[in-house]
């Protein structure tokens, strides 16, 4: 089914991890029950669950490595492979799906050339699908990382996409005029 | 400070808002608002009354509902009534604004209606709005009336008075008054409240939980996240209630991480009642004493089951376990735990500060008070609804919801959601209470309530389903693990126009098995849509299999898309929308679709402005 291969986060920037999981054992005891929690904490700040960030978590809290991923692979919210600066989550909910959010997905994945799970060789989007996420009087809707867009369609959605990039381009122009 | 002064600076305050000698002006920012661009208007608010040095109160509330509308802002002058507006623009907004302000011109030509001291210039009253007359509205009572960040509003509305009343009876009376009051169970089971408490109440130990169940997992469904972003209080007081009934001292809100808003305004609403003395040791100088922990969930439909969800609570996979043990007798970490609703809590706070028998004044002999839902889909005005139990499915979908969109024809309503059945037109004389829902194959469920059109295949709605009951099933059981994915395979089968006549039995005999043989609530519902479908739209089930056709036009492989030459004027909209060049035509000349090259993507049939083009 899934390719549930976790990846090495990589090492020039382990100090990162370290630098995590020294907060990380302030704010935890390191308690069974804070796994979840803690395998939140990781991906809010690096976006997925690397291979050493779960090692780590099981030292902290004693429980076998398998348990660990166990629990991580069960819920739909924990990734284990790098995203792109910007998740493009497509909300699946009834509501959007009479309202053509499968129309909506396929557009934007053959816009984008991934699907749902990969991230763009650019490295600026990933597609994600999301159950539901309750703004179902505004199907079909979208969520931008943080950002929720409803009442869509597809002209729409590209539009959005395209002013991402266009942004993107800009400030990179700028920071190599900066430089 | 002790709650009564709280209490009483609370009500100065709020009386103070009420009697403002400025301009006060609401916005609408719950997430449909902020999706609809509430921000945006927020933030132009701010500038026009800053750039212009007029003065004017902004204040954000929760979600009044009127989800259509939005984004929505009121405004009243001082001693003037509210007015709304609803699909603003920023630059609306600011109009409007300059106009009220400077020119003491409300704008009514662009106003929904008004609330207060009228009559205003030909607009209806907000309680007369056909959307908003039917409801009754008790779970949602502040929402969209008071800012949901601050807990001075909600005491001033009356807020923890039930906690209040509680705290002076015993708990047993606590638990007689909420059984009185015929409260059951708002997560879709319908299980009478007051006895839950008791069997949590009687179970042995000294240690007990309580949790809230706000995992609003049903695709459809997001009348929890609106009564928490709109009114956290009234949830929070009703859990304290639960707890003081059924004699624990911690509980826990299990709630999705897919509602970041709500989990902020739980945050700061637990960090108010702190504050306030309303949470901790000794609440409210008496010796009960409670603490709440917020859960997220981490997107694991089945933790809404109430076992799944405490195995989810301790740390691990959320998979559910047998009963008996029930949670009651043996639940979280081994003790009696008490699970409820978000808006059976929402419930309880009103019931306890206004008495069982008001509430029971409300909705049927066996279902009373009122229900919410989330009306969504094919459906003219979408939005969040209160209404009393025992009210009929057309008055929700004709007179409050206004019926389906440009003149086509409703065709079910979906309500339970992956756990629900699609009920027929023809049965929306059908009251809604939890017998008569069951009775028609589908359930009351938590409240999600999708309306669909012609445009909706009936076979596609169950696959939609199927698929994620079967990506969702945990995988603990066999019947739900294998079973799901059977039933999904024939639908695929079906839809792909490979379907058989056996396909139908197959499907008939699987979902049996799957009901009575499945672990928990998650695979014993799972077959609702397939059999309610079967039940009241076999024709469509046959069209695809015996004719290969899919009327609605939503299976691919079963239509194609024609354009009518007689109705065609060839204005080329379609030809320019069509992303893969399979449409040609002269200018003002009939154009054709290149079946070969045509997608189906849609994009001609939804943008055709003279409705030339058809599905065959």
């Amino acid at each position: 089914m899934e390719e549930a291969i976790y990846k090495k986060f990589p090492e020039e920037k382990v100090e990162e991890i370290e630098s995590l999981f020294t907060e990380i054992g302030k704010e935890f005891k390191g308690k069974a029950e804070e796994l979840i929690p803690m395998l939140q904490r990781v991906q809010k700040r690096l976006g997925y669950l690397p291979e050493q960030a779960l090692l780590a978590i099981a030292r902290m809290t004693g429980l076998p490595a398998a348990k660990i991923y166990g629990t991580a692979t069960f819920y739909a919210q924990f990734r284990f492979q790098p995203v792109g600066k910007y998740i493009i989550r497509v909300c699946r909910g009834t509501a959007c799906h009479v309202k053509g959010s499968d129309r909506l997905l396929n557009t934007i994945e053959e816009y984008l050339q991934v699907s749902p799970g990969q991230m763009t060789s650019d490295g600026l989007f990933t597609i994600e699908t999301v159950a539901c996420f309750g703004s179902c009087a505004l199907a079909p809707v979208l969520v931008i990382n943080d950002s929720v867009y409803g009442s869509l369609n597809r002209s729409k959605a590209l539009k959005l996409l395209d002013e991402i990039r266009e942004r993107e381009r800009s400030s990179s122009r700028h920071s190599t005029q900066g430089n | 400070m002790d709650f009564l002064s709280i209490k009483e600076r609370a009500e100065k305050n709020w009386k103070a808002l009420e009697n403002l000698k400025q301009h006060l002006i609401q916005i609408g920012m719950g997430t449909c608002g902020k999706a609809a661009g509430a921000d945006a208007i927020y933030a132009v608010v701010k500038r026009v009354l800053k750039q212009l040095n007029l003065l004017g109160r902004v204040m954000q509330v929760g979600c009044i509902g009127t989800c259509y509308l939005e984004p929505m802002m009121t405004v009243r002058k001082p001693g003037g009534p509210f007015i709304y507006y609803g699909n603003l623009t920023a630059e609306r907004a600011e109009e409007i604004l300059l106009a009220t302000l400077k020119e003491d011109n409300p704008k009514s030509e662009w106003a929904i209606c008004y609330s207060g001291e009228g009559p205003v210039d030909g607009l209806p009253r907000f309680e007369d709005l056909p959307m908003i007359k039917p409801q009754v509205r008790i779970a949602l009572r502040n929402c969209g009336l008071i800012d949901p960040e601050n807990i001075e509003h909600y005491i001033a509305r009356g807020g923890y008075s039930g906690l209040m009343r509680a705290l002076q009876m015993k708990p047993e009376e606590v638990i007689e008054e909420v059984k009185t009051s015929g409260l059951r169970g708002r997560g879709g089971a319908g299980f009478p409240t007051g006895m839950k408490w008791e069997f949590a109440r009687k179970s042995g130990g000294k240690k007990r939980y309580i949790i809230c169940n706000a995992d609003e997992g049903d695709p459809g469904a997001f009348m929890d996240r609106s009564l928490l972003e709109g009114d956290p209080h009234s949830v929070l007081e009703g859990m304290l209630i639960g707890a003081y009934a059924i004699g624990c001292d911690e509980g826990y809100i299990y709630i999705r991480a897919e509602y970041p808003l709500a989990i902020q305004r739980l945050a700061i609403a637990t960090r108010q009642m702190k504050e306030a003395g309303l949470l901790g040791r000794n609440i409210l100088g008496t010796q009960f004493c409670f603490e709440i922990h917020v859960k997220e969930g981490a997107g694991a439909f089945v933790c809404g089951e109430e076992t799944a969800m405490m195995a989810s609570i301790a740390g691990g996979r959320g998979m559910p376990q047998p009963r008996p043990p029930f949670p009651a007798q043996k639940g979280l970490w081994g003790k009696p735990t008490n699970i409820n609703n978000v808006e059976t809590f929402g419930n309880v706070s009103a019931i306890l500060a206004k008495g069982a028998q008001w509430y029971a004044s409300f909705g049927t002999e066996k279902s009373k008070g009122t229900k919410t839902f989330a009306l969504a889909g094919k459906i003219q005005r979408t939005g969040l609804i209160e209404v009393p139990m025992g009210i009929r499915l057309k008055e929700i979908i004709f007179d409050i919801g206004g019926g389906v969109a440009k003149g086509k024809k409703v065709k079910a309503v979906q309500t339970g959601g992956p756990s629900g059945g699609c009920i027929p037109a023809d049965l929306f004389d059908l009251p809604v209470d939890y017998e008569s829902l069951t009775s028609a194959g589908s359930i009351m469920g938590s409240g999600g309530m999708v309306v669909m059109d012609e445009d909706t295949c009936m076979v596609d709605i169950p696959r939609y389903f199927l698929s994620f009951t079967a990506q969702e099933s945990c995988g603990k059981c066999v019947p739900c693990r294998l079973g799901t994915r059977q039933m999904l395979d024939a639908l695929n089968r079906i839809c792909n126009g490979h379907g058989t006549v056996e396909d139908l039995d197959l499907l008939k005999d699987v979902s049996e098995t799957v009901q009575k043989g499945s672990l928990c609530g998650l695979g014993q519902t799972a077959p609702n849509p397939v059999q309610t479908t079967l039940r009241y739209f076999r024709s469509e089930y046959e069209a695809h299999i015996l004719r290969k056709k899919c009327e609605a036009g939503v299976c691919k492989p079963l239509f194609h898309y024609e354009i009518d030459p007689e109705i065609c004027n060839g204005c080329g909209l379609c030809l320019k929308r069509c992303s893969v060049g399979a449409i040609s035509g002269e200018k003002k000349k009939p154009h054709r679709i290149d079946l070969e090259r045509c997608t189906k993507c849609g994009a001609c049939y939804e943008g055709c402005k003279f409705e030339a083009i058809r599905i065959s």
